[in-house]
This record gives C-alpha cells, sequence and structure tokens, in this order.
C-alpha cells in the first residue's frame, strides 16, 4: 500500500492506524503564522467503529489501507455466517457477526448491500436504505387509527423490533429506514 | 519543508466538476472584499502612511524553519542559466529595505505565498497588509491595529493579555518555567501521533497555543496577546527591562490569528545572529537551505529607525467580517481552483 503524508489527508481517505484499517472523517490544517503546523484529524476505525482524535506534525506519514466498497447480493445465511456474491463475477464472500454489526437484523435474503472489504475480507456491511419486511408479532391493530401517535413495538421477520403506528397488524408488510431503523410506511402488495 | 512526499495526482487534473471554473466565493463576498481594501488605503491614506510595491519575486526569503517558500527559475538578460527566485512569504525584507532608505510610514498591500498551508483559514496565496511605524512602541502599534480593524468591522474594545497569562489561564500551565516534558503532558488529550519524544519547548509551546489557548479565545472579545517567549521572538525586540521576552504581539479575533507585530530588530548584527540561528533550527528540522539576505543585513547596518512593524491577514479580516466559516468563500479561486 502506499505511503501518504500529512498533506494528502482528507475526509474519506482509508489509512492504517494502530495497525487497524481506519477512515479518516475530518482533516483540520492548523498552524501559527509563525510555528510549527499541525493536521488535526479524526479517525474512525473501521473495526470497531471507534472515533479518535489524533495531531499530527505537518510531513508525517501513514499507510494507506486496502479498503474497497463493493456492492453484492446477500444470499443466505447459515447460523454463524452471511453469505454474499457480486452480481457481475458469481465471487461469494462471507461476513461474520462482527462485519454484519446492525445490518444483520436487515437483511432477510436477495438484499442489495455494499460490502467493505479489508484486504479482500468483509469488514463492514451496509444493508440497502431502505427494507420491505412483514411483521412476525404485534398487538392487535386498532382501526381508523391513522395518527400515528403513540405506536407500538413489532417483531419483523429478521428478528429486529421496530415501533409502529397503531394501525398497522401482524402479517402486514413495512418499509423501514435501515439507516434509523425506524418504520417508515406500510407495504400493500 | 523539503520532505514531502510526491503527491498523488487524480488522473484528470483538468476539470473535477461542472462548477469547477466557477468563483468558490460569491460575488456579494468578493464586492466585500473589494470595499476593505478600499477602506484600508482610507485608513492609511487619512494617517500619512503611504503604499509601497516590492517585489513578489525575490533572491532572498526567511529562514523560518516553519515557512516553506515556493521558488521559481528567472531566465533571461543576466541570467542565461537560470537564477533562482522566491516568491514571498512576506514582503517584510524589502519594506525594512525601504525603511533603511529613509521611507518613513510605509503600507504594503499585496499577494503572499507559502507552500504546504491550505485549509480552513489558510490558502497557500493570500493577501497580506503589513505596515510600519517609525516612532512607535510596539504597544502604540497595537493601538493602531486595534483602529484600523475598528474602522472596518465593528469589534468591542481588545483585551491586551501577555503570552504567560494567556497560557496560566487557558493552558493552565506557566510556559515560561515549565519544561519541554510538563508542556508535553499537557499535550496527552491531543493524542499527539509519535513525536512525543520531542524535546524543543516551543514545539509544545505551539501545539498548546493552537489547540487549547486559541480555541478558548472564540466567542471572546478580540484580544493581543503580548510579550512573545524570547525563543520565539523572530525578529522582534527583546523587552529591555525582562528579556526572557520579546516586544512580539499577536492578535486574535474569536479565536483566530489576524496579525503578528514586532517592535522592530534594528540591530544588523543581531539580526544576522538570530537568521543564523533559524537556518540552523531549519537544517535541524531537514528544511532545505535558504541563506540570509545579506541585503536585508547590509540595510539595517546602514541605518534603521526605531520602529514598529505589523502584518495582518486580510482574507482572515473578510471572513470574520462576512461570517464565513473558511477561507473558499471570501476567495475567488482557491487553490484547488487557481
Amino acid at each position: 500500500m502506499a505511503i501518504v503524508s500529512t498533506s494528502e489527508f482528507k475526509s474519506g481517505l482509508k489509512v492504517m492506524f494502530d495497525n487497524d484499517p481506519c477512515v479518516i472523517i475530518e482533516n483540520q490544517f492548523v498552524k501559527p503564522g509563525k510555528g510549527q503546523a499541525f493536521s488535526r484529524v479524526k479517525i474512525r476505525n473501521l473495526l470497531t467503529g471507534r472515533v479518535i482524535e489524533r495531531t499530527f506534525k505537518s510531513g508525517e506519514t501513514l499507510e494507506t489501507a486496502d479498503i474497497v466498497d463493493t456492492d453484492m447480493q446477500y444470499v443466505y445465511g447459515d447460523g454463524e455466517y452471511w453469505h454474499f456474491m457480486t452480481s457481475d463475477t458469481f465471487e461469494q464472500y462471507t461476513a461474520d457477526a462482527t462485519a454484519m454489526g446492525d445490518a444483520a437484523k436487515w437483511v432477510k435474503g436477495q438484499e442489495e448491500c455494499v460490502i467493505t472489504l479489508w484486504n479482500g475480507k468483509p469488514i463492514a456491511v451496509t444493508p440497502p436504505n431502505f427494507v420491505v419486511l412483514t411483521i412476525t408479532e404485534t398487538d392487535p391493530g386498532v382501526r381508523g387509527d391513522t395518527s400515528g401517535g403513540g405506536g407500538k413495538p413489532a417483531t419483523l421477520e429478521t428478528g429486529a423490533v421496530v415501533r409502529v403506528p397503531l394501525f398497522v397488524d401482524r402479517g402486514e408488510m413495512i418499509k423501514v429506514d435501515t439507516r434509523t431503523g425506524e418504520y417508515a410506511a406500510r407495504v400493500k402488495e | 519543508m523539503s520532505n514531502h512526499i510526491t503527491p498523488v495526482y487524480p488522473e484528470s487534473a483538468a476539470i473535477r466538476s461542472a462548477d469547477d471554473w466557477a468563483p468558490t466565493a460569491s460575488l456579494e463576498h468578493l464586492k466585500a472584499r473589494a470595499a476593505l481594501l478600499a477602506a484600508i488605503r482610507a485608513f492609511f491614506a487619512a494617517r500619512g502612511v503611504w503604499e509601497v510595491d516590492t517585489p513578489v519575486l525575490s533572491a532572498a526569503t526567511t529562514p523560518d524553519c516553519h515557512i516553506d517558500s515556493f521558488e521559481t527559475l528567472y531566465h533571461g538578460p543576466g541570467a542565461g542559466a537560470g537564477r533562482r527566485l522566491y516568491l514571498q512569504t512576506s514582503p517584510e525584507y524589502a519594506m525594512k529595505r525601504l525603511l533603511a532608505a529613509g521611507s518613513g510610514p510605509i503600507y504594503q498591500l499585496g499577494k503572499v505565498f507559502r507552500n504546504g498551508e491550505s485549509g480552513q483559514w489558510h490558502n497557500p496565496e493570500f493577501t497580506m497588509l503589513e505596515w510600519y511605524r517609525p516612532g512607535f512602541s510596539y504597544v502604540a502599534l497595537m493601538d493602531e491595529v486595534e483602529a484600523l480593524v475598528r474602522s472596518v468591522l465593528p469589534i468591542p474594545a481588545a483585551d491586551r493579555i501577555t503570552y504567560r497569562t494567556a497560557f496560566l489561564r487557558h493552558a493552565g500551565i506557566d510556559p515560561s518555567v515549565a519544561t519541554a516534558a510538563q508542556l508535553a503532558e499537557q499535550c496527552v488529550p491531543f493524542g499527539m501521533h509519535g513525536g512525543a519524544d520531542i524535546g524543543d519547548r516551543d514545539f509544545w509551546l505551539d501545539v498548546l497555543m493552537s489547540h487549547r489557548v486559541a480555541p478558548a479565545l472564540r466567542g471572546e472579545p478580540p484580544v493581543f496577546i503580548h510579550e512573545f517567549p524570547a525563543s520565539q521572538a523572530m525578529l522582534a525586540r527583546l523587552v529591555p527591562a525582562d528579556p526572557s521576552v520579546a516586544e512580539r504581539f499577536e492578535f486574535y479575533m474569536d479565536g483566530v490569528e489576524i496579525a503578528n507585530g514586532y517592535g522592530e530588530l534594528g540591530s544588523g548584527r543581531e539580526t544576522h545572529e538570530r537568521l543564523i540561528n533559524e537556518q540552523r533550527r531549519r537544517k535541524r528540522h531537514g528544511g532545505a537551505a535558504i541563506a540570509v539576505d545579506a541585503r536585508l543585513i547590509a540595510a539595517l547596518q546602514e541605518s534603521f529607525p526605531d520602529c514598529a512593524g505589523v502584518a495582518l491577514g486580510v482574507d482572515r479580516l473578510l471572513m470574520l467580517a462576512v461570517n464565513a466559516s473558511a477561507i473558499d468563500e471570501v476567495v475567488a479561486f482557491p487553490i484547488e481552483r487557481a
């Protein structure tokens, strides 16, 4: 991998830091008119999600990380691993629970996800922004109440629990925003 | 510095986006710039300070180890093999040569260049206002800086605190006695990458100044921080009553450094010594060698008035005047679109 100096730091750059792949999320150039220049950097560890702040002297270097985001289809889960496939080359990849993170709550099969590969291995999975899932468990619907006020918990076919309006019922399909984990709409077939 | 890694250029160095040709600053901000430049010129005209126009290209530049000069080659009559010229990082040396020639009070409003400096508050090419006042103490010059800023921007009365007080108040440490190790310890929360073994006090003072003191001044009235440590005197006189500090001030508005001024060191011999020291420091930091400007030293030795001088960042003043959050909002074509 390449070596990058502070002058090439920018948000989105994937670098190795403390032996982990990280992404620079903010880079601020700081310099007194007379005096040492610094880069104040916010870095997110791509394995743990933790964000740290570091100050680099201008001219210091980091190694870039071999990080690639690839579109893949979620094929199936075997209870321990989640299996994905690229739609163009049909290459298969398996993600473990750590790499799946919250994405495991939202996928049941066929979804197009973005898989982050580090040195060719999945380290993170981003589900589609919206998924459609069936409600398997919730209190009976209250007819006529379309206010959406209040709401109730509902368990989805993937096991995820989301708050839904009072009028939706078990067996119905709903659209969920995976970025917020919130109910978006009822889906009629 | 000279240890730059060869940058990675995008495959196409040409147009990156559909609006790549357009100014990053609004026309409203650019007109505010024009008005600011006019107001600055009016301020000095009313005070009998005359505008000078010294070369942007110069055979000499600063050996300051934290400033990286652009250089270029002149080919032509008298320089068939090409002669190295630097783009000025400040008009200081040339203006001091004019002062030595008896110019009296002068100012300059123009472009200066510093390689490697780009960010929210930095563009490698920027507009600097620099002026010199024979017969002024550096304290009187602080008054004039405040008057100039007030003539273009309504500001509350500026505070004045010493560098030591600023550190005691905002960094909780006495910069006049703390060791490098003690200063380094204060910098632990900033997650210094490497460099924790640096035994240079000024390095850690710079970290604390930029990470702790300056941020603490945000939202506060403007403030002059004066009496910088003698180790950061640059070309400022030392304070006669306390030579551990220098007649140097910086003016901060909303936590942003706007100006840097000195009671000017008049002695050619002492200036020469300081520049030689800076050369050594530069060499230790791995910087390219920069010769001492013999014309500056000769001018100072000839005759130099007792005076104070200051440089002020016009782009930053404009940013504060129009409430811009990045320098791109007040510069028509910053380096990415230059």
